[in-house]
């Protein structure tokens, strides 16, 4: 199936399921976010979405239809000729638009960064590692950007869940595989990994968890109630 | 597998078995084939063609309020909801691109973001096609304005061919607010069986959506 993948320097994409799940609307937002940001860089999975919205529009058009109120197509009229603000909030940040170079991040992504890869602030982790939290709640899937210095692993760790990590700039590897921007690294709980950022440059990653990582080492143990990862 | 990838808890109301029972009206029909240009329709939308919104309004409003009724709106609120979808339809008509999409694709997507909005107070994060940093589509021709006008009519076809479970997956998906979690719960199947069902039922759909292309 994933041979059909178009552009070829892409080759780890998330799994259809999960893109029809964002079609659908299904998703957590965290999730979503990953989905939308690696459409953005890839074409088929692009498609895919695309295929899977016209799967929701051939079921809604086939839907039994529920009669509408009286007067419904009047109201809806006068509603739609109110003037009103575009309503689509866009986080404060750079718009890519005004800017002399392209952005590093997509644009779903630069929403929820609040701008782009450079004026981010970012938070210590421990071992040379900082990360920054985008969408985080109780018991909900969390997405956040990590920064892996280069030639350094991510502290080891195992999860409780579905672990998906995007690369947005440099490239790490991971059991003998290698994923560079855009690829998506889709990490199971039996899977003990061990991402390995390339040596020359950091690595910038949007990882996105089911449940909350269990690091290993003992300095992360120590911090982790802390850091709230 | 299963359990490796049940952590994958979707957010939603819980399961609602009843709406089962819903499903089997939308088996796949081709009542339609001879059903007017809906594409051309929206297009005329986009100019602020009244008699064109009526006619779409005719069609799509108590589709998109089935929708909503099905997602667990109630009836309140989802005529309200079938309304702001109408009114955001006839608002943004001009962002329509037949080369790129079925009407009845793009009106769903508007419903879907609407119902998000509603429920989760939030945005659904999509590319944004003005983006610089978005790897462009490419440019789209004449022939794909044709193609999409036989999305629906190919898509009903392809669902038609579907078997039972594999649609029973798809319309849990798109239909009942279920996330992949609590469709194995409905249907007391194994959570890694509804993904190898929504993979291959989506993996069928896209191929038939290729062939004809
Ligand atoms: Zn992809």
């Amino acid at each position: 199936m994933k041979s059909e993948h178009i552009d070829m320097s892409i080759q780890h994409h998330p799994d259809d399921e999960l893109l029809v799940g964002h079609a659908a609307g299904e998703l957590p937002e965290a999730w979503s976010v990953l989905v939308a940001t690696h459409s953005a860089l890839c074409l088929d999975c692009r498609a895919r979405v695309y295929a899977a919205e016209a799967v929701g529009g051939a079921l809604v058009a086939d839907a039994c239809p529920v009669e509408m109120k009286d007067g419904a197509l009047e109201g809806t009229l006068a509603r739609a000729l109110e003037p009103r603000a575009d309503t689509t909030t866009r986080a404060v940040g750079t718009r890519a638009e005004m800017r002399d170079t392209k952005p590093i991040f997509p644009q779903p992504l630069r929403d929820y960064a609040g701008g782009d890869l450079d004026g981010l602030r970012w938070r210590r982790l421990g071992r040379g590692a900082y990360h920054i939290p985008l969408v985080s709640g109780r018991g909900a899937p969390t997405a956040r950007l990590l920064r892996i210095p280069a030639g350094r692993p991510v502290p080891e760790h195992g999860h409780n869940g579905l672990e998906l990590t995007m690369v947005l700039r440099g490239s790490f590897t991971d059991g003998g595989q290698r994923f560079g921007v855009g690829d998506v690294e889709t990490a199971d709980t039996d899977l003990e990994h061990q991402p390995v950022a390339a040596p020359g440059e950091d690595c910038i990653c949007l990882a996105v968890t089911d449940a909350p990582l269990r690091f290993r080492g003992v300095f992360a143990r120590l911090v982790q109630p802390f850091i709230g990862i | 597998m299963s359990a490796a990838r049940r952590g994958l808890s979707w957010s939603g109301p819980s399961s609602q078995l009843n709406r089962l029972k819903l499903l089997q009206h939308d088996k796949p029909s081709h009542q339609e084939d001879a059903s007017p240009d809906w594409n051309a329709l929206l297009c005329d939308v986009a100019r602020q063609d009244r008699a064109a919104f009526a006619a779409l309004f005719a069609h799509f409003a108590p589709r998109v309020k089935s929708y909503m009724l099905r997602l667990g709106s109630d009836p309140m609120q989802a005529e309200e909801l079938a309304q702001e979808a109408l009114a955001t339809v006839w608002r943004k008509a001009d962002r329509y691109d037949p080369a790129r999409a079925a009407a009845s694709t793009w009106i769903f997507t508007v419903a879907r973001n609407l119902r998000i909005d509603a429920f989760r107070r939030r945005n659904h994060p999509e590319p944004d096609p003005n983006d610089p940093a978005l790897i462009p589509d490419p440019p789209a021709s004449a022939d794909m304005v044709v193609s999409h006008k036989q999305d629906a009519t190919r898509i009903r076809k392809a669902l038609a061919e579907l078997s039972d479970d594999q649609r029973e997956v798809l319309q849990l998906s798109f239909f009942d607010d279920q996330t992949h979690t609590q469709i194995s719960q409905t249907l007391g199947i194994p959570l890694g069986t509804v993904k190898s069902r929504i993979r291959l039922a989506f993996g069928r759909i896209r191929n038939l959506l290729e062939d004809e292309e």
